[in-house]
């Protein structure tokens, strides 16, 4: 029975209930996490318009003409501002689906790690990529 | 992980079955019952009520039925007009005030009666609270100063500023807000859950507090505060009418502004 799980008969505990509702007091933080995760939504409101369009825009096309495109700056720019704010804002939200649902603590701390592993390792695969395309590697 | 599924002691099972007889007007309650002292599963006991020598409210049909058919039923119940929030369960599927909820307003069909979700059971309706009282006590809900009491009158408030109180002040801590959030179901050993939040605002926003700013930090924390996902049911629960969601967003919304 963990001090917290589902389990915890607060009826059987000597402490005051008041020890466990304070708990380890306030991680001072969280806002920036919050306010991360509505500023890369609104970026992905208009750059996710963008990818869909141009994406549709590149249907049907060739090798050549689709690469023609990516290589262009602003697509290119776009592409990696696409990215990196859809990277991030997973990121974000994975870390609460994890810390909401998954309550075994080892389970929960590997995979909110291995999360962080896998979007940093594809948004720089992503990155050089766009990079070679775009200058011409 | 979260548990999603009941453990096998608290699987419900069918109970007995309490028919009224020569009822004129019968209706049928479902009604949730556990006993710590019996070791047995919970189970759903069936009771007919003759609805022409009952209240209209839900509670009266439970007291019908304590005083009349079983008087094994337990359940918490005071003032019975809504303002000291004991009777609270969960009713026709939803978190409500047993007092103020009118049997005819219930789903045509039996009445379906539990304890609160997802609170450790006392005994058939009554939820085990401690924790959310707790919880309540650890954002210090009283009014806090630096300054010292006038010495001849009270701490003076302006109407404009006590009008920030309403849909605040009339929350009686029911219960029924927090118990319907998914988010306190999952995380309430650490999340303050929305009556709490909506508490805790109600002293930041009070215009005579003036350690807003430790209140803040107080809250401000991944799991005290941002566990709120804007859910909802708290607000659509409400048996006050009150606005919890709102209130937690106010919160966020200060914390963002004093460090922009």
């Amino acid at each position: 029975m963990s001090a917290n799980g589902p389990q915890y008969d607060v009826r059987k505990q000597l402490r005051n209930p008041l020890k466990r509702a304070r708990g380890l007091g306030s991680a001072q933080s969280g806002v920036g996490h919050w306010w991360t995760q509505r500023v890369t939504a609104a970026a992905l409101v208009f750059l996710g318009i963008w990818f869909v369009v141009t994406v549709l825009g590149a249907l049907h096309a060739d090798y050549a003409t689709a690469r023609a495109m990516i290589a262009k700056p602003w697509n290119a720019l776009l592409l990696v501002a696409f990215v990196l704010a859809m990277c991030w804002h997973a990121v974000l939200g994975l870390q609460v689906v994890i810390e909401d649902y998954v309550h075994t603590r080892w389970l929960e701390v590997s995979l909110l790690v291995l999360v962080k592993f896998i979007a940093v390792l594809g948004t720089l695969a992503t990155l050089m990529a766009v990079l070679r395309v775009a200058l011409g590697a | 992980m979260a548990e999603f599924s009941l453990p096998k002691n608290s699987k419900v099972q069918p109970g007995k079955h309490f028919p009224a007889k020569d009822a004129k007007k019968p209706r049928t309650f479902r009604i949730y019952r556990w006993s710590p002292d019996d070791g047995q599963n919970p189970r759903i006991d069936t009771y007919e009520v003759d609805m022409a020598s009952c209240g209209p409210m839900v509670l009266d049909a439970l007291l019908k039925i304590k005083n009349e058919i079983d008087s094994t039923l337990t359940l918490r119940r005071s003032c019975r007009e809504g303002i000291c929030g004991s009777c609270a369960m969960n009713i026709d599927g939803t978190n409500t005030l047993a007092c103020t909820k009118a049997i005819e307003d219930c789903a045509s069909g039996d009445v379906k009666i539990y304890p609160l979700p997802h609170m450790p059971v006392v005994k058939d309706l009554v939820p085990d609270l401690t924790h959310f009282y707790a919880q309540f006590a650890s954002i210090k809900p009283w009014l806090r100063t630096q300054s010292p009491a006038p010495a001849d009158k009270e701490r003076l408030q302006s109407p404009e500023d006590r009008k920030k109180l309403d849909g605040l002040y009339e929350c009686i801590l029911c219960a029924c807000c927090s118990t319907s959030c998914p988010s306190y179901w999952w995380n309430g050993d650490r999340y303050l859950g929305p009556a709490i939040l909506l508490q805790a605002y109600r002293w930041i926003i009070d215009s005579r507090d003036e350690d807003t700013g430790a209140r803040l930090d107080d809250l401000e924390d991944p799991f005290k505060l941002y566990r709120c996902h804007t859910i909802m049911n708290c607000a659509r629960t409400c048996p006050k009418g009150l606005n919890p969601a709102k209130a937690i967003a106010e919160i966020k919304k200060l914390i963002v502004e004093r460090r922009t």
